[in-house]
């Protein structure tokens, strides 16, 4: 079922607002042009969404962010009484099913969750991920284990994937997750749809066409600026990803 | 330089209704054959199925015409045909592909009559010329680095534009379902025209065409494509996620949701439309039952 589907049917949960929030240059991924690009397409892409939205606070900081602190400044945020970000104007999820986009960069998007109905409740923000993200968490020195606790016991994850494959294999086998499992939720994605940016940039640079694979507005905007060619593949090549980079330093220290 | 075949890529299908996936087969199978340096892809036709065909969750014509439209607005080389969905009964597809390039090959709009004796074809497919003539200007300028920068149009003079029937590799697979098809039909499009057969990766309509002599004998004119990007949208799907009020949304159109939405056209109800009905073509060809037995 899609992700929306589910918390609405469950009617334990109202989701307010989807945000996607891209890493910042200072990430250092191979292949990773600038935020400004990546910001703006994810921007045209959700131009026509009443609930998804795109957020650049973490992608214009000078440093690399711990996703955990991204979750922090967005739950604070929330409960702010800042009028601009009052709950009054979030729009209400009247209409069921709402899947998560695909994006051409996946980063790392978060949701906003009330927990119950009607809108009175401490809203929550969960970490909105694939499998991939999840398992990700047992890369050595990709994530501190003190961040993935508070993620999983503060704030929670919603996990998509596909039927089948071994997302629930990784919780079993992780202490850590399996204690919070049910702040883990996870939701089978019915419809096979593995549109991976990597395989986007891999026929961009064959100039095969990604019709239909993005949304036009994304696509007529990555032709105009020719964003992606054999070098912008190659940025940051060689370069060790900053959490690997800063974990490795800080246990030196 | 090397002159290219001109060719027109034509899809068959229910289309009920046209998925983001039924739009990237056509793409996929362009790029396909522009790489292999003898093709010129000039256009692509989507051609919905016949009310008639009785495909259990089938809704008009009229609907699935309109929605492909919608899909298709904002393409500059892919359009619809209702012709095949107007006729008043089922039309095989080898029949679809004969007038087709009948019309290409004449370029004489007048009727042309086949083995279905009331039909008569209209001179839809004239359009296809006259595209032809107007692709000059778009042609020369929208291919990035691998496509052909030749001068598309070497093949004015003399060659005709070459028709091949674009499908999934599960379409090739029925051609093994009992009184689907006549032999004579499968042999004249794979000879005849050809086949550009997308499947996913995973999946090996190789080793199919090498378990058939008619297809082993013609797998020259079989051109298979491999999509690496999994997007498997099945419209089966899409349906009954509307059915059940879930969101299909960066799955189809955006103008496909609305028109659906607007004029309620997917229910439990319309799923059990032609329910219990035999599928046309099994019904024209299974001799030993009375088809009049409804």
């Amino acid at each position: 079922m899609l992700l929306c589907d589910v918390f609405f049917s469950t009617g334990k949960y109202k989701v307010i607002k989807g945000i996607i929030s891209p890493v910042g240059d200072a990430y250092k991924k191979k292949g990773l042009i600038s935020a400004n690009h990546r910001v703006t397409m994810a921007k045209l892409a959700t131009k026509n969404s009443d609930w998804v939205e795109v957020d650049d606070w973490e992608s214009s900081q000078s440093e690399w962010l711990e996703t955990l602190k991204v979750l922090r400044y967005h739950h604070q945020k929330l409960l702010s009484p800042d009028p601009t970000n009052s709950l009054q104007n979030a729009i209400p999820l009247t209409k069921p099913g709402r899947k998560r986009k695909q994006e051409p960069n996946r980063h790392d998007p978060v949701k906003k969750k009330n927990q119950s109905p009607d809108i009175k409740s401490v809203p929550q923000v969960k970490l909105l991920c694939g499998s991939d993200m999840l398992e990700s968490f047992g890369i050595p020195n990709l994530w501190k284990l003190e961040d993935i606790t508070e993620i999983v016991e503060n704030h929670g994850l919603v996990c998509i994937s596909r039927a089948g494959n071994s997302v629930q294999k990784f919780i079993y086998e992780s202490d850590i997750l399996w204690r919070h499992k049910n702040n883990i939720h996870l939701v089978e994605e019915w419809i096979t749809n593995d549109i991976s940016s990597t395989k986007i940039r891999r026929a961009l640079r064959r100039g095969q066409s990604i019709r239909y694979l993005v949304p036009d507005v994304v696509q007529a905007y990555i032709e105009k600026n020719n964003l992606y060619s054999p070098e912008s593949e190659d940025r940051n090549a060689g370069v060790v990803l900053a959490p690997l980079q800063k974990h490795a330093s800080d246990s030196k220290n | 330089m090397v002159s290219r075949t001109p060719l027109i890529l034509l899809a068959c299908g229910s289309f009920n209704p046209i998925t983001n996936m039924h739009m990237r087969l056509f793409e996929l199978a362009r790029d396909h054959l522009q790489k292999t340096g003898r093709y010129q892809v000039i256009e692509g036709i989507m051609s919905p199925v016949n009310d008639d065909y009785r495909k259990k969750g089938l809704v008009s014509a009229r609907h699935r015409i309109a929605m492909a439209k919608l899909a298709l607005e904002t393409s500059d080389w892919i359009r619809v045909d209702p012709w095949e969905s107007e006729q008043e009964t089922w039309t095989e597809t080898v029949k679809v592909l004969r007038g087709a390039a009948t019309n290409l090959r004449s370029g004489d709009p007048t009727y042309k009559s086949f083995d279905l004796a009331q039909l008569q074809l209209k001179h839809h497919y004239n359009e296809s010329l006259r595209l032809l003539q107007s692709k000059k200007e778009f042609m020369k300028n929208k291919w990035p680095i691998e496509r052909s920068t030749e001068d598309p149009l070497s093949y004015e003079h003399s060659v005709l534009p070459e028709l091949k029937l674009l499908c999934g590799a599960d379409f090739l697979q029925t051609f093994k379902t009992p009184n689907l098809w006549k032999e004579e039909h499968i042999k004249e499009i794979v000879e005849k025209f050809g086949l550009v057969c997308i499947s996913r990766a995973g999946s090996d309509p190789a080793q199919y065409i090498s378990e058939s002599d008619l297809l082993t004998q013609f797998q020259h004119n079989i051109f298979l494509v491999k999509e690496w990007i999994q997007n498997e949208i099945s419209a089966t799907q899409i349906r009954y996620a509307l059915c059940r009020g879930l969101s299909v949304k960066y799955l189809i159109p955006d103008s496909v949701i609305s028109y659906i939405a607007r004029h309620n056209i997917y229910t439990e109800e319309s799923e059990r439309e032609n329910e219990g009905h035999l599928l046309q073509p099994l019904k024209l060809y299974n001799t030993t039952v009375n088809p009049l037995n409804d």
